[in-house]
């Protein structure tokens, strides 16, 4: 078994009485792209803080190959950061930007010039050299500021949601740059963010953080297919949810009696969920069938009817809000890229059903 | 060294005890001006006689306070008042420069507002005297060509107001200007829209938005001149403001009555900098 | 609309326009057009550069204008080494309530009258003074100590007066400075003296030139700090000014000192802006 490139061990950040970060564990295999996904708020930050010595943890470890780091001071840490506005340094150009942490090392002019000319080349920009830093465009900084990191071989790199500031077709394009930069360069990323589509989109492994604590670690598949809480079930993907109580159990199956009135069929996918629970189930508008009639979904566990109230178009992620004919909130349906309901209007009725396996079910825990 | 890298010990300690001696210094002679006015001696030095408010209250020789101490209170009334017209034209002027520079491109901007700068980089004394100069030739002259008498342009209070707005005029620009640039033309540009006139909505939007740097231009300036000595001393006449009067006491000797002022002075300066502190967060 | 715009750029105009030739630059002209003018009898005046001669003939007038420039120029360093770690404290280390306090704090001695301050500084080294006495006291000293009337006291005086006007602008250009760019300059290796100096120094710049100009400038100009603590002969420029125009009433010769005073400080701003790369709009505006 290889060495991890990072590990954290039951790593604990107090302030005063509140604790960010709560006994946090995972280590990040070498060579790949890790994200930690979480809202503003829940600790994220301060966990790349804490690895990139910033600030102390009050318990618990951090290994970097293997050695803990606790002692060392950020200068020397084999770690490197890109910061969330980026901190590229105004008043040098760009070449003495990517050259400083060199500089630092003590490296000879030549070797120096050299090193900087080639990753220049390998971020694309090799002419850029000479340019003042608000000369650049918000893609171009991005590069240089990986370039700089980069260009001290680190152990591991951080990256602090280095694509916040861009416009939205400009971050579309740096995901997969970035996932490329990765690849390229074959150096570990820990990458943090709130933007589930960053998360899902480059990551390797994606740990979803809420309140000081990891909810789950898994691919990005595992998180939107199989999430283990309620948190990751709704912070990860759009879903349908009704709360209720469980009426009946056998094995993983369920059925729960919402608020609102409906008889749903769920799984509890070996979570501990039995007779009488209060629980919630999720379930994902792309997981629900349309139907003209009602023999289309006939198949399903799940089936209602209801009208239509409102028609959501947006190109390939188009969706319908419907009300169910026997009550209760508004339901989000993935409209098919068929065709096949092109023509739907408000008010139309239409039939919808899913398979209880598509039902997430957890106990809540003020059951 | 900021406080998130960590840091050794010793030289944080060391780094400490440097800005607290450092603020002993700020401090030690104000202090020492403050306690003893309350020294009961003729001298304002030790050895410590005990306490005493005469040199506020006092009225019999030799102790006579501040308050019955008719030349230094006359002395602050011309200050006042000194400080009072300096502070209503630098602020004015100060207001239409701001407005000037913020709202017009011309051609010699660039230049003029180089020239708004330079009363900053010419020494007091230089401003002085040459405003000296310059209001003799012109007396001089009326006087040759028409015999005019223009006592005005003589040392004395006009020449000490004009010789201390020519420099605390580019202070109050400053100040107007720095809030002028923050403000959201849109605003005004909404008033119109909504049927101000141009003159309404710049007095009921724009002045308003600068009421906060104007006020505090003019408890600057006030200040500045209250205590402004260079350019004074060389165009005061008979009537001296109170930097003067004190600075000729001083020569001859300072009794413990300089000290009564000069805390009177510093208290003075600190309510109005902190009634500008509170109007400014408001 | 167009009129009216006019008219309005013509209000503004004016009172700049007035207040900068009345005021600044005509007496300026008229200073010098003074200065080039020999008193041959009574009453009457020829055109010559007698006073500049005799500025540069006798070495008392060339001694002390040396001497006063030197001194400025110390002044100015000594305040900006003294000033700069705390500006940088101030900016950069205190955070909240401690920070604004400690902001207020500096400002306070500025309130108050120069001539104050100077008296505060009379009272502490004087030789009836309270360094003196405490001196004694201690018994480290026989006698009194004059601590007053020498070049080391116009330097206090001097550092102190003008504190205000470097720590201002420097906490003002060390505050704009993200602190994560300092972060950054850790994480890529930079230990403390080599961030100083690669990133915090050359962010500071601008507040660093202006604080030095405006220092630079009242330490030139001051008269009241070097009369009052460093006594009748403290030679320094300003009091030759004023002894020719007020005591010997020689305004040729005085408004001749004038000029090379204004001369003296337009050439070290005009040098100190160049080496730096600054402008005044930058630095002043």
């Amino acid at each position: 078994m290889t060495i991890p490139d990072l590990e954290c061990t039951d790593l604990t950040k107090r302030f005063g009485d509140t604790s960010a970060v709560e006994n946090v564990s995972f280590e990040v295999p070498p060579g790949s792209f890790f994200s930690i996904l979480g809202p503003s708020g829940c600790g994220k930050t301060t966990i790349m803080r804490m690895i990139a010595g910033f600030l102390a943890p009050t318990s618990g470890d951090i290994r970097i190959k293997g050695r803990s780091v606790l002692d060392a001071p950020p200068n020397k840490r084999p770690v490197n950061m890109v910061f969330q506005h980026l901190a590229l340094f105004p008043m040098m150009n760009i070449a003495d930007n990517i050259g400083y942490g060199l500089r630092r090392q003590g490296v000879s002019k030549p070797e120096i010039t050299r090193k900087v000319g080639e990753v220049l080349e390998r971020i694309g920009l090799p002419d850029i050299g000479e340019r003042k830093v608000d000369e650049l465009s918000g893609g171009q900084k991005q590069r240089v500021a990986i370039a700089r990191c980069m260009v001290l071989e680190p152990d591991v790199l951080l990256l602090d949601e280095p694509l916040g500031a861009l416009d939205l077709k400009l971050r579309e394009h740096m995901k997969i740059e970035l996932k490329a930069l990765q690849s390229a360069f074959d150096t570990t990323f820990v990458y943090i963010t709130h933007d589930q589509s960053e998360a899902l989109v480059m990551s390797d492994n994606i740990a979803v953080m809420n309140a000081g604590r990891f909810e789950q670690i898994g691919s990005a598949r595992d998180l939107y297919y199989r999430p283990e809480t309620p948190f990751v079930a709704s912070f990860v993907g759009d879903s349908n949810r009704w709360r209720g109580r469980v009426v009946s159990v056998s094995g993983d199956n369920l059925r729960l009696r919402s608020e609102s009135g409906l008889d749903l069929c769920g799984n509890s996918h070996g979570r501990p969920v039995s007779d009488g629970d209060e629980a919630e189930i999720f379930v994902r508008p792309e997981a629900i069938r349309l139907g003209r009639g009602e023999a289309d979904i006939a198949h399903f566990d799940n089936r209602l009817s209801g009208r239509v109230t409102s028609l959501l178009f947006n190109g390939a992620a188009s969706r319908i809000l419907l009300r169910p004919d026997s009550g209760g909130e508004e339901i989000e349906v993935a409209l098919p890229q068929s065709g096949e309901f092109a023509h739907l209007s408000r008010g139309d009725t239409v039939h919808v059903g899913w398979s209880s396996d598509q039902g997430n079910c957890f106990a809540t825990e003020t059951g | 060294m900021i406080p998130t890298i960590p840091q050794n010990r010793t030289i944080r300690a060391a780094y400490m005890a440097y800005v607290v001696l450092f603020f002993l210094y700020l401090a030690l002679p104000l202090a020492v001006v403050a306690v003893f006015a309350f020294n009961d001696s003729q001298f304002p030095s030790l050895p410590w006689e005990g306490f005493t408010w005469a040199w506020f209250f006092g009225d019999e020789r030799p102790m006579i306070g501040v308050f019955h101490e008719r030349p230094i209170l006359r002395a602050i009334g011309t200050s006042a008042f000194v400080g009072l017209c300096v502070s209503v034209l630098a602020v004015a002027v100060g207001t239409t420069n701001a407005f000037l520079f913020n709202r017009y491109e011309f051609r010699g901007r660039g230049l003029l507002y180089v020239l708004m700068l330079l009363p900053l980089v010419i020494p007091g004394i230089v401003l002085g005297i040459s405003i000296l100069v310059f209001s003799s030739t012109v007396a001089n002259a009326a006087w040759d060509m028409a015999n005019l008498d223009l006592q005005a342009l003589r040392p004395g209070l006009v020449l000490v107001v004009l010789g201390q707005f020519s420099f605390i005029t580019t202070i109050a620009t400053l100040v107007i200007a720095a809030r002028l640039q923050k403000f959201d033309r849109t605003l005004e540009e909404a008033a119109l829209n909504l049927g101000a006139g141009r003159l309404t909505a710049v007095r009921t939007i724009t002045i308003p938005f600068l009421m906060p740097a104007i006020v505090g231009a003019f408890v600057v300036a006030f200040l500045m001149s209250f205590e402004n000595f260079n350019t004074t001393l060389m165009l005061v006449g008979s009537d001296a403001p109170l930097t003067i009067a004190m600075f000729d006491r001083l020569k001859e000797g300072s009794t413990p009555l300089l000290n009564a002022v000069s805390l009177l002075l510093m208290v003075g300066s600190s309510l109005l900098a902190l009634v500008m502190i509170l109007f400014q967060r408001r | 609309m167009q009129a009216a715009h006019r008219l309005g750029f013509v209000l503004l105009l004016t009172p700049l326009l007035l207040w900068l030739s009345l005021l600044i630059l005509i007496p300026h002209v008229d200073m010098f057009l003074v200065s080039l003018r020999e008193r041959v009898g009574v009453g009457e005046y020829a055109t010559s550069l007698a006073n500049y001669r005799s500025f540069i003939d006798e070495p008392l007038y060339l001694w002390t204008f040396a001497r006063t420039a030197v001194m400025s120029v110390m002044a100015t360093a000594l305040t900006l080494l003294i000033g700069f770690p705390v500006a940088y404290y101030i900016a950069k280390m205190a955070r909240g309530r401690v920070r604004s306090a400690l902001f207020l704090l500096c400002l306070v001695p500025f309130w108050v009258s120069e001539l104050v301050r100077t008296f505060g500084w009379m009272i502490l080294l004087r030789e009836t003074g309270l360094f003196s006495s405490l001196l004694q006291w201690a018994g480290l000293v026989d006698g009194p100590v004059e601590m007053l009337y020498n070049d080391v006291a116009i330097m206090v005086g001097l550092v102190y007066t003008s504190m205000l006007f470097m720590v201002v602008p420097l906490v003002t250009t060390l505050d704009s400075l993200d602190d994560s760019v300092i972060e950054a300059g850790y994480d890529l290796g930079g230990s403390g003296p080599s961030i100083l100096r690669e990133i915090v120094i050359p962010h500071a710049m601008p507040g660093i030139v202006s604080g030095s100009i405006v220092v630079f400038m009242l330490s030139l100009g001051n008269y009241l700090t070097p009369i009052m603590l460093g006594g009748k002969d403290s030679l320094w420029f300003t009091e030759l000014i004023y002894s020719q125009f007020i005591v010997r009433f020689n305004w040729e010769l005085g408004a001749a000192f004038g000029f090379m005073l204004l001369i003296l400080s337009s050439v070290i701003v005009w040098g100190t802006l160049r080496l730096t790369g600054q402008t005044l709009e930058k630095t002043m505006g």
